[in-house]
């Protein structure tokens, strides 16, 4: 089944597919950088369209899709270098950031305490808080009356001059709410330590958030940061189910990531033989018949097999059956996962593999073949003229329109066949296509929650310092981050996104983001755009609707109604403003 | 009270930086029942993931039951604290629903059993999909049943006629009339209160038709809702409703049937109901949940109970047979709940189609004798007064023979 596809020239390409690279053509057009810009990051800086003009759109884009050849920001490596965790294995984590049951377990003497000083300092600080819960008793831990009665910035500054084992010691004492308290003042340092303290579980969690949100902000390689986005959703896994809590960071770091410009095919395998999915969908303890594993239940489980294909290629429609769905399970019997508690790590289990003959979407598979039988499936599908059609469809959605135009989709299929499922050449089709770049679709599709959070954050030049509020702002926008339960992901198409709830979210994110009450997060005044009309042309990309004007006119104590905007404004003035442009109907499209 | 209730409107702009300057009584005399009689209100409750009512609802009279699942059925009742509520002699009510069986004594609970979707997709996407659409197999369909259920009214509307609560507003809901997801009636406003009446005026004047549309919904609902914060809610009749999502929701539900503010229909969700593992557990502590929030809500409304019908459903239902992991995978036929003072309770309506293997669905699953439209007409048609019912199900030959009668007529 290997295929004989060789990478080729992306010219020859666009030759097979009979295209020509029109975007190679120099544009220096405004509206269609802008739009580039709109689509392809997470929403322009108040320079970026001067400076993709600079450099031609083509030559930006084709940067982009190139992003081994971007330097990356050291503003936001700076902030990524303090997430220690983002770097470390699923089995290091395990260790490191122990779950309540593994806690219990050191409790209960069935496992060693950990070596490290801190890391044993926090485990067993939660062991006597599962003991006092479990008495029905409140914590017993006496809080330091400094903490309480101290200004945050005085205590923090007494901690930092403690030894190390006063330190821990001291922290160990705190309750909850204070350590809060201490958080925004605390050094990178200490913050690690307060988080730990509040529960090493949550660690990984909010490292990963923290990530997430500063790459969209500070990343200068955007269009990779968005596929991630996209791939991420796309092969989604929820990351409070059980192991998922520590095999995510991995599963994002180093299968996702890395992936999102390469073959459509080396990402399927990639996702298919990772622990996070496996588990998540449940294929690990998936046994064909008179296995027998040691501890747990023998039999087949279907989930990983339908999502497969209903979720990650053929698409719902994509012509298979119920009986199709069985037999590929069948054939990912024994892709599990070694010493899950642990860490854990894929390997194929010849013992609770099905060995009896397959038949898949027509295909025969004969008995026997081991591990060989699951990629053949992945095979199989990953170049199926429904999954070509499946995945541009998404891609279109996401990039394009909410209903793409067929005649896009065509192409963009063709261009999946022809260069055996390579996500570039999908990508520069999509690109290139005169629909991607129709100004009819300018400003039209809405903003997912973190669409909106991500591009404001970014026109306004704000500085996340940490993210915990807006991981807050993104759960009531509808979209908390890596925690979509059901394996379909995150919607792609804008309108799923717009409804009361997630508007009054986003009027109150708008307004504390530019009021200077989103914890974590600083807006200066100063870094704003002193006109009007530079405002929002720096939000909107162009004037302001006449509503909207007029609603900025009314913020200010004897603003005239005869539509004069300001050339002059004070802070407080600009930050009004801002606040009522991010909130603005215009601001939720883009 | 159309000239009242617009001259208000006319006013609001201005009211929104004070909110509360108008008296909740006002609102409730534009809105609410003074005049008319008062108006029947239908929560849906929607258990995500393909919950498996055959350990919800066990027919524990059938030895095929015990065979197919030998580690994860529910025991025959009387076989201790995990064994099966005994409803009629054959069925019996998982024991985390304890809460719910004096309602069923009572006589304001009923139970449709082996109900679902004609169509045989195991997806839940497309499932709940079809299932939110009304229209099984048919995909174009751009509404969802539960707007299309509200009635076709002369002049102006609640603006929370139709509530969702979460933070998006559910497939079931969208469509030609106004609907509001709400994720927590505090939390639903805009704080800044000089600022809600600039981004007001933007998103009632704004060109762009879906963001002016769900804009003027989300500030008109606003208002109202920001009334009712004014007195903190107090359950009644030592209602307790548990912690978690759905117990949240039906009591804000509450909160809004009891204010008269002119609430319809009701939306609330619940996920987490796919146990393709370790599945007893799992579904223990959700229905410990649905049981306890449920009657929790029917005890808070006290005698408003009899203007309230909730009525259950998810998307398909699970294997027959366990699988290899102590869970089940999809399925197809499931089971209902209504629970309401019009329902004629104690009693599990529908065929029960049997599970031995020749009786099973693709050989495999619970086979459909009830269609989910059946139960949903019925209760538009009866609880809702709607006379259109049959319209609101499209591709679907209605009729009131359809019916299996669990409503009093």
């Amino acid at each position: 089944m290997r295929s004989l596809w060789k990478p080729i020239n992306l010219r020859l390409v666009w030759v097979l597919i009979g295209l020509t690279p029109v975007f190679a053509a120099k544009t220096s057009d405004e509206p269609q950088i802008l739009h580039a810009l709109n689509r392809l990051t997470w929403g322009p800086r108040p320079r970026d369209v001067d400076a993709v003009s600079k450099v031609g759109l083509s030559h930006w884009i084709d940067q982009q899709l190139h992003p081994e050849t971007i330097t990356e920001n050291p503003t936001l490596l700076e902030k990524l270098a303090t997430l220690d965790t983002l770097n470390l294995s699923q089995t290091e984590l395990a260790a490191r950031y122990p779950s309540p049951q593994a806690i219990r377990a050191m409790a209960e003497g069935r496992t060693p305490w950990p070596t490290d000083l801190q890391t044993r300092a926090v485990v067993q600080r939660m062991a006597e808080r599962q003991k006092a819960k479990k008495a029905g008793k409140d914590s017993n831990i006496t809080v330091p009356r400094r903490a309480l009665t101290e200004k945050p910035e005085e205590f923090v500054a007494t901690l930092e001059a403690m030894t190390t084992e006063e330190r821990i010691a001291t922290l160990q004492g705190l309750t909850e709410g204070a350590l809060r308290r201490l958080y925004p003042v605390a050094s990178p340092g200490l913050r690690r330590r307060i988080q730990m303290f509040n529960g090493p579980k949550q660690v990984v969690s909010q490292d990963l958030v923290q990530a997430r949100l500063v790459r969209a902000v500070y990343s200068n390689r955007q269009l990779e940061d968005v596929l991630a986005d996209f791939w991420f959703n796309h092969f989604n896994v929820y990351l409070d189910k059980g192991a998922d809590r520590f095999l995510v960071t991995a599963y994002e770091r180093d299968v996702i990531r890395p992936r999102v410009l390469g073959k459509f095919h080396d990402l399927l395998l990639a996702t298919a033989q990772s622990p996070a999915m496996l588990f998540y969908l449940d294929n690990w303890q998936s046994t064909g018949p008179g296995a027998k594993p040691k501890g747990k239940r023998a039999g087949l489980n279907e989930n990983y097999g339908r999502e497969l294909m209903e979720l990650h290629t053929l698409g719902v429609d994509g012509g298979y059956t119920q009986q199709d769905v069985t037999e590929v399970a069948r054939c990912f019997t024994g892709w599990t996962i070694r010493d899950v508690k642990s860490g854990g790590e894929f390997f194929f289990n010849p013992r609770t593999h099905d060995i009896g003959e397959k038949h898949v979407l027509g295909f025969t598979i004969a008995g026997g073949g081991g591990m060989q039988d699951g990629l053949k499936v992945l095979d199989i599908l990953a170049r199926q003229p429904s999954t070509a059609r499946f995945i541009s469809r998404k891609l279109a959605e996401r990039f394009v329109a909410d209903d793409p135009p067929a005649a896009l989709l065509d192409r963009m299929a063709k261009a999946f066949l022809v260069s055996d499922g390579d996500l570039r050449v999908v990508m520069t089709t999509m690109i290139a296509a005169p629909e991607f770049r129709d100004p009819a679709n300018f400003r039209t599709r809405v903003k997912s929650p973190l669409e909106l959070v991500a591009s404001a954050i970014r026109a306004t030049g704000a500085d996340i310092d940490y993210a915990l509020s807006l991981a807050t702002t993104l759960t009531q926008m509808g979209e908390p981050l890596y925690r979509k339960v059901e394996p379909t992901g995150y919607p792609n198409r804008g309108v799923e996104w717009m409804n009361s709830a997630s508007l009054v979210a986003r009027m109150n994110f708008a307004g504390a983001l530019t009021s200077g009450s989103l914890a974590g997060v600083t807006l200066d005044a100063k870094s704003l755009p002193d006109t009007d009309n530079e405002l929002a042309r720096a939000l909107l990309g162009g004037p302001a609707s006449a509503a909207t004007r007029a609603a900025i006119l009314s913020s200010r104590p004897g603003g005239a109604d005869d539509g004069t905007l300001t050339d002059n404004l004070d802070a407080g003035a600009a930050r009004r403003a801002a606040g009522i442009l991010i909130g603005s109907p215009e601001f939720q499209r883009k | 009270m159309s000239i009242n209730r617009r001259l208000f409107l006319h006013n609001s702009a201005i009211a929104m930086a004070g909110v509360g300057t108008a008296p909740l009584w006002l609102e409730r005399a534009a809105f609410g029942a003074q005049g008319s009689p008062r108006k029947k209100i239908l929560v849906t409750i929607f258990q995500r993931g393909a919950a498996d009512g055959l350990n919800i609802v066990a027919p524990h009279g059938e030895e095929e039951y015990y065979k197919l699942r030998p580690s994860i059925a529910v025991p025959r009742p009387g076989a201790g604290e995990t064994a099966a509520i005994n409803l009629d002699g054959f069925f019996g009510l998982h024991p985390a629903l304890e809460p719910l069986k004096p309602w069923w004594d009572e006589g304001h609970l009923a139970i449709i059993h082996a109900a679902g979707s004609p169509d045989p997709t195991r997806s839940h996407f497309d499932a709940q999909d079809y299932m939110e659409s009304g229209t099984p197999g048919w995909k174009a369909t751009s509404d969802g049943w539960l707007n299309r259920a509200l009635p076709a009214t002369a002049g102006k509307v609640s603006p929370v006629r139709a509530v969702a609560l979460g933070a998006a507003l559910p497939r079931a809901l969208r469509g030609r009339n106004s609907a509001v997801a709400v994720e927590s009636l505090p939390s639903f406003g805009v704080r800044d209160a000089p600022a809600a009446a600039m981004l007001e005026t933007m998103y009632t004047q704004t060109g762009d038709q879906l963001l002016g549309g769900t804009g003027r919904e989300t500030f008109e609902a606003m208002r109202l809702l920001q009334l009712l914060q004014k007195t903190p809610y107090q359950p009644e009749g030592n209602a307790s409703y548990p912690s978690g999502r759905l117990g949240s929701s039906l009591r804000q539900i509450a909160q809004l049937i009891k204010a008269d503010v002119g609430l319809e229909v009701a939306f609330a969700d619940l996920n987490g109901w796919d146990h393709h593992v370790n599945e007893p557990a799992q579904l223990g502590n959700l229905l410990r949940e649905f049981g306890g929030a449920l009657a929790a809500f029917a005890q808070d409304l006290g005698p408003r109970l009899s203007d309230v019908l909730v009525v259950t459903m998810s998307e398909f239902g699970r294997t027959a047979k366990e699988n290899g992991n102590r869970g089940t995978d999809h399925g197809h036929a499931n089971v209902m709940f209504a629970l309401g003072g019009d329902v004629k309770g104690g009693k599990v309506y529908g065929e029960w189609p049997g599970l031995a293997a020749e009786q099973l669905y693709e050989g495999r699953d619970l086979a459909v004798t009830t269609d989910f439209r059946s139960v949903l007409s019925e209760a538009v048609a009866r609880h809702m007064g709607n006379p259109q019912a049959d319209a609101i199900f499209p591709h679907y030959p209605g009729g009131a023979e359809k019916y299996r009668g669990w409503l009093k007529s």
